[in-house]
């Protein structure tokens, strides 16, 4: 039987095997997420037009204006404020249920194991990014995510969470006066909630080519949920291989 | 070499057919939501009757989630104020809508008009409203465009209004309705935020009589509301249990914009 394994083994030189990778939950709510919060970018941009008031200044000098006439006028963004806050308030509801959704499932499943940064997460995430910068050989070992995936993804969590905070507090001043208080008052919440728009277009940059530098099976894996592994053979056979040696 | 091919074809159906079933699903649901983005994006646009401008579906929208919103309205919620010292000396003048036309209005012959559901009018003169008790606010006056100004305004109390010249019975209708003398600017409110305790008719901006550009002589201060709701010149109130026509939300904008 073990010759027998041997020759298989020998004979593909890997054992395909299904590797369970992603939950249906999160496949889904990952997914959905992602028009919406496109949709709930545009929107955004159709209402920031209308005082589009943000810009860098260091010293008295500005380096940049959100954002540049060509910019609003390429997206078509301009004087649509009223359809821009209809399509705002209609998402916002699927981005918040959306949301609600799967922090709920990550708690309940015990997911967040895998996703929660742990107490080494933070040193060796900076290896993860010696490594990806190709400065480092070696990354350090790690389970589904790496140390940087889970303060990236987390963090993602928690910026979602914090448009939802920032956007009550100056969508509802008055009725959630608690929460404009709580991000600092209406115009320092009205900030915050651009800069994690700002936040989330970063995030989706290096995200993307990170997955397309990743390859193929590991997006495909956010689609099916699995991953194909080519295992090497199991050490029972090597053992079976020193046998024949000897 | 029977047993390894009868395994291999397993696995190998397995991941084809779980890989199918997935991809199948999620192609399928990808372009489901394109052609219901399509479909939203191409909705038709209402036709203007007490709202108007917006994509119908949206508008349908903006009215549930106006009564969702409207659960967690409460008098005990109030805007935030300020010190005196801290009000614009120079309040922004955003629009002249409504009273752009006759801009010389002649405030001495102005009399506030407020029909009754029944008909019945009641004519108020501005020295009729300033022996009532004035009531000052200084608070965060907020534009749906994005900006914000503190502003220091004073006159009357809308529920303190209502309570003097007996219209109990007119507030317990579910609107407000107020329009300019010439008709050409109006605001529909709920009578919940008219009530609110920080509503008022305003007749004064920074301890002085409002200039025509504000409003004079008297007009809305509702910090419970957006600005496109804080109507200037008032002319008449109307009260009843419908939206009345709202300027703003005939253009597309949500008919509640309460904060």
């Amino acid at each position: 039987m073990i010759q027998l394994l041997y020759i298989i083994a020998k004979f593909t030189n890997q054992m395909k095997t299904i590797k369970e990778k992603h939950s249906l939950a999160m496949r889904w709510t990952h997914w959905v997420n992602f028009p919406i919060l496109t949709i709930m970018i545009w929107s955004g941009m159709l209402i920031y037009w209308a005082n589009d008031e943000y810009k860098i200044t260091l010293f008295g000098h500005t380096y940049f204006h959100f954002f540049p006439d060509w910019f609003y006028k390429k997206f078509h963004l301009v004087h649509r404020l009223s359809e821009g806050m209809a399509f705002h308030f209609l998402f916002m509801w699927f981005f918040v249920l959306n949301g609600i959704f799967y922090i709920l499932y990550t708690l309940i499943s015990g997911e967040w194991r895998e996703l929660v940064p742990n107490k080494h997460s933070f040193k060796e995430a900076w290896l993860v990014l010696l490594h990806d910068l190709h400065i480092r050989k070696m990354a350090p070992p790690q389970k589904k995510y790496n140390a940087a995936q889970r303060i990236a993804y987390t963090a993602i969590i928690v910026m979602g969470i914090g448009s939802v905070i920032t956007g009550l507090a100056i969508y509802k001043p008055v009725q959630f006066y608690y929460l404009t208080w709580l991000c600092g008052g209406y115009h320092l919440a009205r900030i915050l909630h651009f800069v994690l728009t700002i936040g989330y277009v970063l995030f989706f940059v290096i995200h993307v080519v990170q997955v397309i530098l990743a390859g193929w099976r590991n997006f495909s894996s956010v689609i099916s949920g699995f991953e194909v592994v080519n295992d090497q053979p199991k050490p029972k056979i090597k053992v079976a291989d020193e046998n024949e040696k000897d | 070499m029977k047993t390894k091919k009868i395994k291999k074809s397993t696995i190998d159906q397995k991941i084809s057919r779980r890989n199918f079933i997935s991809f199948g699903v999620f192609g399928t649901a990808a372009l489901g939501g394109v052609l219901a983005w399509k479909w939203l994006y191409n909705s038709p646009i209402e036709t203007i009757t007490i709202t108007g401008g917006a994509h119908k579906p949206l508008r349908r929208a903006l009215n549930k989630t106006e009564l969702a919103f409207r659960k967690v309205f409460s008098n005990n919620n109030l805007v935030k104020t300020y010190p005196k010292s801290m009000a614009a000396k120079k309040v922004r003048v955003n629009s002249d809508i409504g009273i752009e036309a006759e801009k010389k209005l002649d405030i001495t012959a102005w009399k506030l008009q407020v029909i009754k559901q029944n008909g019945e009018m009641l004519q108020v003169s501005l020295d009729d409203l300033k022996a009532l008790p004035k009531t000052e606010i200084i608070f965060d006056f907020k534009c749906v465009e994005g900006w914000d100004q503190i502003q220091y305004w004073g006159g009357v109390k809308f529920s303190d209004f209502i309570t003097h010249y007996n219209l109990d019975d007119q507030a317990k209708l579910e609107y407000v309705g107020m329009e300019t003398p010439d008709k050409g600017y109006y605001v529909g409110i709920d009578m919940p935020s008219a009530m609110h305790p920080q509503t008022i008719l305003a007749y004064e901006v920074n301890a002085n009589p409002l200039p025509l550009e504000h409003g004079a002589p008297l007009r809305l201060i509702i910090p419970v509301k957006y600005g496109i709701k804080n109507l200037k010149r008032i002319g008449t109130i109307t009260f009843s249990n419908t939206r009345p026509p709202d300027y703003w939300a005939e253009r597309g904008y949500d008919y509640y914009s309460g904060l």
